[in-house]
């Protein structure tokens, strides 16, 4: 094994040695503190106890959410940020978080939910979503798939989106108002299992499935001729990557809301860990979102407990604050282009 | 080897190429020149089917690349164009290992012994071994040009294409770069067809040499018969005077600036007038 396999394996046993312990510590933590040790215990313990209920009914639910979302929206970007060449990419620029807000906005205000039960914010959020990156992909991607065109229609569709949102918000009532803000606030508040476990498969289906481009990603660093003059069928492979990256973050969005900074920063701060090889940027992104995001509503539930901050704006103040103090102080690769 | 039939393409609508018809034997070293804007760059696009030829064929190893996977063709050839990105931070072993990605299997995510002797031999050709670790961006044009090389060689190429490879370099690495350039064509049997604007530097190194204008092939032989005044009066419009090389006997091509010319016509005009 070479010396640099080597180093890169060991990145990500730290990156999953700082994910269990950020799990760990999310578990213990809360209105009632369970203290560490006790946590393996009570996990084994027998259902029915007041703790065994609050680790995984109200804590491992939120977790296993934030960890599939996190890391979702960490491999999104990073994919995306590969295939534009543009570190400023995040999941969120191509317009996929318009149309699932909207798509949330018109089930709220159409009064949908009440009929449709649980489920029906989500997959109102996920047909919004859909319908973006369909749009997006036949505007600017059928025939031929030119980057650039790519990101300024999905810029102008958040735009129309959140025009749209702003519009049926005027229009709309005060309780339904509470609910739009609190939606597109993100939240990893879920009771349905069955979200939370398709949320976790469908991360982990992008990270296998992501990996299988792992070379491309590297090989279109170099930008698209050489990639091209590699072997790689670069057509094939951007649309591939479009399509996965969008259906991670579409999914993300309709279940959490719209919880920033994880897709546009993750991948950046793994860049700066290790360099540019994707075997190591997808697996590094997928673990550091995931651990980042939990980390971000395990403080966003306790700071003010019994009250909540909504985890947006945690991951977004801690995030930003953490990547404005490097963008002045830390290494300058850090700004360079991929 | 390559071998282009009644080649023509272009971008969208506008003809770059028009009925270009060449061939590069095994083991050539084919000189492309021509002046600015008369396709040569173009004709690498085509031959790496980056653009889809409009009509003719190109033929490697007497089959048409059309039907080929990038894959495959990855593998017979390797290309260093211009468009290589120089700000580019990455180790310079990192970047050769780039090189070995045609050569993958599905479903192999490490690199194996034979990937790592395989880019230590095209280090060892290219004589960069000792910046392996190095960042890319850190080198000198001249360093950077010959791990672009190295790169190619990793793909072990049958068929190399090169786009200016000693753009902007001194004359002494203008010199090494082709020096290993026919190394490696005669050493280790490597086709190449290489873009050169330096006349001079494509008579003294290349085989043949294939001169364009505007699109087409103007003429194509050994360099003694495309280096002639005419040919290059008539394609660059430009007044030379063709000399030899003394060591060489290549062709040797040299400028005159347009005072010098003044001066020499007044001259001729002004002993004309004194025989008459």
């Amino acid at each position: 094994m070479s010396q640099k396999t080597f180093a890169l394996l060991a990145w990500i046993l730290v990156l999953g040695a700082i994910l269990i312990v950020v799990v760990l510590v999310s578990l213990s933590l809360g209105s009632v503190n369970i203290p560490l040790g006790r946590i393996v215990e009570v996990i084994f313990q027998r259902k029915g106890s007041v703790e065994h209920s609050i680790i995984f009914d109200l804590r491992m639910s939120r977790i296993l959410l934030g960890f599939a979302v996190g890391s979702s929206l960490g491999l999104s970007g990073v994919i995306l940020q590969g295939m534009f060449r543009n570190p400023l990419v995040e999941p969120y620029t191509l317009g996929i978080s318009g149309g699932a807000a909207l798509g949330v906005c018109l089930n709220i205000v159409l009064g949908v939910s009440k009929i449709g039960g649980g489920l029906s914010l989500p997959l109102s959020g996920f047909l919004g979503a859909l319908g973006v990156i369909l749009m997006v992909y036949f505007l600017s991607a059928r025939k031929t798939f030119r980057i650039q065109g790519l990101l300024l229609t999905g810029v102008m569709i958040s735009f129309i989106a959140s025009s749209l949102i702003m519009l049926i918000m005027a229009v709309s009532r005060v309780e339904e108002l509470q609910g739009i803000i609190f939606w597109i606030m993100g939240s990893l508040e879920e009771s349905n299992w069955f979200l939370i476990i398709t949320m976790l498969l469908v991360s982990l289906a992008g990270l296998l499935a992501a990996y299988l481009f792992c070379f491309d990603l590297n090989a279109l660093a170099l930008g698209e001729e050489e990639a091209r003059h590699l072997g790689i069928n670069v057509e094939r492979t951007k649309r591939m990557l479009f399509i996965l990256a969008s259906l991670l973050t579409g999914c993300s969005v309709s279940v959490a809301g719209i919880i920033g900074f994880v897709g546009l920063a993750i991948p950046y701060f793994i860049r700066l860990l290790t360099g540019i090889d994707y075997r190591f940027l997808l697996i590094g992104s997928f673990l550091a979102g995931g651990a980042f995001l939990i980390l971000c509503d395990t403080l966003a539930r306790t700071v003010i407990s019994p009250l909540e901050f909504p985890v947006g704006v945690i991951t977004g103040i801690i995030g930003g604050s953490v990547f404005v103090y490097f963008l002045h102080t830390g290494p300058q690769q850090l700004f360079r282009k991929t | 080897m390559i071998e282009a039939r009644g080649l023509g393409c272009g971008y969208d609508s506008r003809f770059a190429l028009k009925d270009i018809n060449f061939k590069a034997a095994e083991n050539e070293l084919l000189g492309i020149i021509g002046p600015n804007g008369s396709g040569k760059t173009t004709l690498i696009r085509a031959i790496t089917k980056i653009i889809r030829p409009q009509s003719g064929r190109i033929l490697l190893e007497g089959e048409d690349i059309d039907g080929m996977e990038f894959g495959e063709l990855a593998r017979k050839m390797a290309v260093v164009s211009q468009g290589c990105d120089t700000e580019f931070d990455i180790p310079v072993e990192d970047y050769l290992l780039l090189g070995r990605i045609p050569h993958r299997k599905a479903f192999q995510f490490l690199e194996t012994e034979r990937d790592m002797e395989i880019i230590q031999r095209a280090m060892d050709l290219t004589d960069t071994a000792r910046f392996r670790k190095r960042s890319l961006n850190k080198l000198s044009g001249g360093e950077r040009q010959l791990v672009f090389i190295a790169r190619a060689l990793a793909q072990e190429p049958r068929l190399l294409l090169l786009d200016e490879p000693t753009n902007h370099l001194d004359i002494a690495h203008q010199v090494k770069i082709l020096d290993l350039i026919r190394r490696l064509n005669r050493e280790n049997k490597i086709t190449v067809l290489i873009i050169l604007h330096d006349l001079n530097l494509a008579g003294e190194y290349c085989d043949r040499l294939m001169l364009m204008d505007i699109g087409g092939v103007h003429k194509i032989g050994r360099p003694e018969e495309v280096l002639t005044y005419q040919n290059i009066e008539q394609v660059y419009k430009t007044i030379v005077v063709v000399e030899k090389n003394p060591v060489s006997a290549k062709p040797y091509i040299l400028l005159v600036s347009e005072e010098e010319r003044a001066r020499k016509q007044s001259k001729t005009e002004r002993s004309g007038h004194r025989n008459k």
